[in-house]
C-alpha cells in the first residue's frame, strides 16, 4: 500500500543479514582479514549509489520470493558462498527478526529508529574503511530527508504494509525461544508492561468536561497491564542515542541462531496459498528485479583471494539434512511462469544474472544461458 | 463481566488494518455474517448455526489486471437493501449482503507511475437512508446514491473537507439537525455532516497531533479512537470535547457502539479490548463514560472488534496474524 516501504524493508533485512553473517564468520573461525573483506564487499554493494537510487523510488512491495533474489545476489557479492539450505536459513532468520522488530515498535515512527540502529551497527562494521562510510552516511541523510517529516499516520501505513508482507510467517527461531520473546507456536510475545510509547499516556484516567470545556469529573480504572511513563525519546539525527534496543545486534559467537522448520505451524495453510495461486504479479516482479539488480555492481573477486563456503548450520551434515527436510510450504521457489512472456525483459535479466558466478555447480543443469526461471529456481 | 466463548476459525489470518472486523446485524434479527480482511481477499462467514459449521466465502479484490490489497470491508444497512462494500487500492466494490454477486465497481484514478502518496479507498458507512459514503486516500469522500434495487448506483456528491487520507466514517440514522455523519482522517481531523440531497458540513473538530483510526456516532455523541491510545468523546452538534480517556497503551484500531445501551467497545495494538458505558446525565446534559470490563487477548495486536448484538451482551475480536475470531459474551 505505502509506496515508501521498500527502503526500510531492504535496509533492515540487510542489517540483520550482516549481523548473522558476522556471527557465523566468527563461529566458523574465518581469518579476520577474509571476514572483514566479505563484510566490506557486501556493505559496499548494498550502499551502491545507483542501487540506492532505484530503491528509494516510490514503488509497491513485491513478494518475499522476489526480494530473496536480491539478497542471494548480495550474499554472493564477495568471496563467500552459501548453499541453498544456508541461504534459506539466513533469509528465515532475517525476516523473522525484522518481523519481530516491526511488531514490537512502540510507535510506528520507531521503525525509523530501528533502521538507524542497523545503520549505526553497519558503520561499526566498516569503521576502518572511510570510503564506504561516506556511502552509508549518504543513505542516512536520504532516509532523514524522506522519512523525517512523515506523519504518524503515514508511518502506520508503512508499518501495516510491512506487516502484510510478514503475515503468516511463524518460523521458530531458537534465540527468540530461549529469550522467551517467541512462543513454541511461533508467535511473538507481546508484553503488557513497561514504558508506554513516547507521546502516549499510561492508561487508567477518564476526564469528563462540561459544555464550557471545564473538567468536571475525573475517574480512574485498572487494566491488568503494568505500564510506566517513558524516560526519553530516541534521536532521529545522524548521530545520537536511539534509546530503543530493537534493531541492535542480538547475536554473539556464543548465541548462535537456529531455526526450526521441521515442525511447521498449522497456520501455514495461508502461506501455502501464496505459492500455489497463479502469479499475475510475476511480470512486474521481473521488471523490479531487473531494475534493482541492474544497479548492483558486483565486484569480481580478485585473483589472489580464495573463496570459502559459509555454513549457517553447526555441521555440513546438518546443512544437508535441513535441505532435505525443508517443508514444501516454506520453499522460496518461484512459481513457473509461461515461457513466452516478456522475452525482452527475460533476456535482459538473463544477461544480468548471467554475471553471477557460481563457484560450485548447482544441482542438475543450470549454468549460464539456461532458462531464466530455472536460474532463479536454482538460487 | 464477559467470558470467552468458542472461537470461529478463519480461512485466512487477519491483516493489520483499522476496523478489520465487520458484522452484519440486520435490524431486529440475530447476527448474520462476519467479515475480515486478509491481504487481497475478504473472508465472509455466515454466523448461522454453531461455530464449527460456519460457511465461509472468500471475496478477492481483483480488477483490471492483478490483485490489489483490500483496506476495509463493511456491511451497509439501508432501509431498502443491505450491501457489502469492499475498499481496496484499485477502487470500491459493492456486493449483495452475502457476498454472492458484485453489484457495482468504482475504479479509482491510478496514475501510471506510483506516486509517493499511496492511493486507496478506506472508510465505509451507510448514511441518510439511501446513501453509502466511502473515503479516499486523498481525503475526499464519495457519496453514492443507492437505488432500492438493481445496479444503477451513481456518485451523487464528493465531499472535500479533509486533506489527509480518510480512516473511518460513521453515521447514525434519524438524527436530523444534530449531524448524522462523521468522517475521520489520518491527521486526526473530524468532520460532522448533515446528510441529504446535498450534504452540508456542520462542524470541523481539529486534530491534536494523532491519527483518528476509528469513529462511532451515538445519540449525538462522537466516540473517536486515536493513535496515542486515547478515546475522546465529542458533542456532534457543537464539536466540543466532552471526555478524554487514556484508554490504551498503544494505537487504537477499532471502536464499536451498541446502540440499545450505549456500550462502547475499543480494541488496540496493546492486546486489550475494553468495554465502556456511555450515558448522558439528564440534569446537566453532561456526557459520562465509565469503564466496565478489560479483556487481554494474549500476544495479539487487536485489529477489529464488534458487538454481536444491539445491547452489547456479546462481542467478537480479530487480531493481526490470527486465523480465528475470538468471541465473548456476558455472564
Amino acid at each position: 500500500m505505502s509506496a515508501r516501504t521498500l527502503p526500510l524493508l531492504f535496509l533492515n533485512l540487510g542489517g540483520e543479514m550482516l549481523y548473522i553473517l558476522d556471527q557465523r564468520l566468527r563461529a566458523q573461525s574465518i581469518p579476520g582479514e577474509k571476514a572483514r573483506k566479505v563484510m566490506n564487499d557486501i556493505i559496499t554493494t548494498m550502499f551502491n549509489k545507483k542501487f540506492m537510487e532505484e530503491l528509494f523510488k516510490p514503488q509497491e512491495l513485491y513478494s518475499k520470493k522476489a526480494l530473496r533474489t536480491v539478497y542471494d545476489r548480495l550474499a554472493h557479492a564477495s568471496i563467500m558462498r552459501l548453499n541453498q539450505a544456508s541461504m534459506d536459513k539466513l533469509y528465515d532468520l532475517m525476516t523473522m527478526a525484522f518481523k519481530y522488530q516491526v511488531l514490537l515498535c512502540p510507535r510506528p515512527k520507531d521503525i525509523l529508529l530501528v533502521t538507524f540502529n542497523h545503520l549505526d551497527a553497519i558503520k561499526d562494521f566498516i569503521c576502518d574503511a572511510p570510503g564506504i562510510l561516506n556511502q552509508v552516511d549518504e543513505t542516512f541523510r536520504q532516509l532523514i530527508e524522506m522519512y523525517g517529516c512523515l506523519s504518524a499516520g503515514e508511518f502506520q501505513l508503512i508499518r501495516q504494509t510491512l506487516l502484510i508482507f510478514f503475515q503468516d510467517m511463524h518460523i521458530r527461531v531458537s534465540i527468540f525461544l530461549k529469550d522467551k520473546v517467541q512462543n513454541s507456536n511461533g508467535r511473538f510475545v507481546l508484553p503488557i508492561s513497561g514504558p508506554v510509547p513516547w507521546g502516549t499516556e499510561v492508561p487508567g484516567v477518564i476526564r469528563m468536561f462540561n459544555c464550557n470545556g471545564d473538567e468536571v469529573k475525573r475517574t480512574e480504572f485498572t487494566t491488568g497491564g503494568n505500564y510506566v511513563t517513558p524516560q526519553r525519546e530516541g534521536s532521529f539525527e545522524l548521530y545520537g542515542d536511539r534509546v530503543l534496543k530493537l534493531g541492535t545486534n542480538m547475536y554473539s559467537v556464543s548465541r548462535p541462531a537456529e531455526t526450526h522448520t521441521s515442525e511447521s505451524s498449522k497456520t501455514l495453510a495461508s502461506s501455502a496459498k501464496e505459492n500455489i495461486a497463479p502469479n499475475p504479479l510475476a511480470k512486474e516482479e521481473l521488471n523490479f528485479l531487473a531494475r534493482l539488480l541492474g544497479g548492483l555492481e558486483i565486484k569480481k573477486p580478485g585473483g589472489s583471494e580464495t573463496g570459502f563456503r559459509l555454513n549457517l548450520f553447526m555441521t555440513d551434515e546438518e546443512e544437508e539434512q535441513a535441505a532435505l527436510t525443508r517443508p514444501e510450504e516454506l520453499s522460496y521457489k518461484v512459481v513457473n511462469i509461461e515461457a513466452t512472456e516478456e522475452p525482452a525483459r527475460r533476456a535482459e535479466l538473463e544477461r544480468i544474472l548471467g554475471d553471477l558466478e557460481v563457484a560450485e555447480p548447482c544441482a542438475e543443469s543450470c549454468g549460464k544461458g539456461e532458462d531464466l526461471l530455472a536460474l532463479m529456481d536454482g538460487l | 463481566m464477559y467470558r470467552r466463548e468458542k472461537s470461529i476459525a478463519l480461512r485466512g489470518s487477519s491483516s493489520a488494518l483499522y476496523n478489520n472486523l465487520s458484522v452484519l446485524r440486520p435490524p431486529h434479527r440475530p447476527l448474520a455474517f462476519l467479515g475480515s480482511v486478509h491481504g487481497p481477499a475478504v473472508t465472509v462467514l455466515s454466523a448461522a448455526g454453531d461455530a464449527a459449521g460456519c460457511a465461509q466465502r472468500q471475496l478477492q479484490a481483483r480488477a483490471g489486471g492483478g490483485a490489489s490489497l483490500v483496506t476495509q470491508a463493511a456491511w451497509c444497512v439501508l432501509p431498502a437493501r443491505i450491501l457489502l462494500v469492499l475498499t481496496c487500492q484499485k477502487g470500491i466494490q459493492m456486493y449483495e449482503s452475502d457476498g454472492s454477486i458484485m453489484v457495482y465497481w468504482h475504479a479509482l484514478d491510478i496514475p501510471e507511475h506510483p506516486p509517493a502518496q499511496a492511493v486507496f479507498a478506506r472508510g465505509i458507512s451507510a448514511a441518510g437512508e439511501r446513501f453509502i459514503c466511502v473515503g479516499l486516500s486523498s481525503g475526499m469522500v464519495l457519496v453514492f446514491d443507492i437505488p432500492h434495487k438493481g445496479t444503477n448506483i451513481t456518485v451523487s456528491e464528493v465531499l472535500k473537507e479533509h486533506h489527509n487520507a480518510i480512516t473511518d466514517i460513521a453515521a447514525e440514522l434519524g438524527q436530523a439537525g444534530a449531524g448524522d455523519l462523521v468522517t475521520a482522517d489520518d491527521a486526526g481531523t473530524l468532520c460532522v455532516w448533515s446528510s441529504g440531497e446535498e450534504f452540508s458540513l456542520l462542524n470541523r473538530i481539529p486534530a491534536f497531533g494523532w491519527t483518528c483510526s476509528s469513529v462511532r456516532l451515538w445519540n449525538g455523541i462522537i466516540a473517536a479512537g486515536y493513535g496515542n491510545g486515547q478515546i475522546r468523546l465529542y458533542e456532534a452538534a457543537t464539536g466540543s470535547l466532552r471526555a478524554e480517556v487514556s484508554a490504551h497503551a498503544r494505537w487504537i484500531y477499532a471502536l464499536d457502539l451498541a446502540p440499545a445501551t450505549g456500550k462502547l467497545l475499543s480494541g488496540a495494538e496493546d492486546s486489550f479490548v475494553h468495554v465502556w458505558k456511555l450515558s448522558r446525565n439528564p440534569d446537566t446534559d453532561d456526557v459520562e463514560i465509565e469503564h466496565c470490563h478489560a479483556e487481554c487477548v494474549t500476544d495479539t495486536q487487536i485489529c477489529g472488534a464488534r458487538f454481536c448484538d444491539p445491547e452489547g451482551n456479546s462481542f467478537a475480536v480479530t487480531g493481526y496474524d490470527l486465523s480465528e475470531i475470538f468471541c465473548y459474551s456476558q455472564v
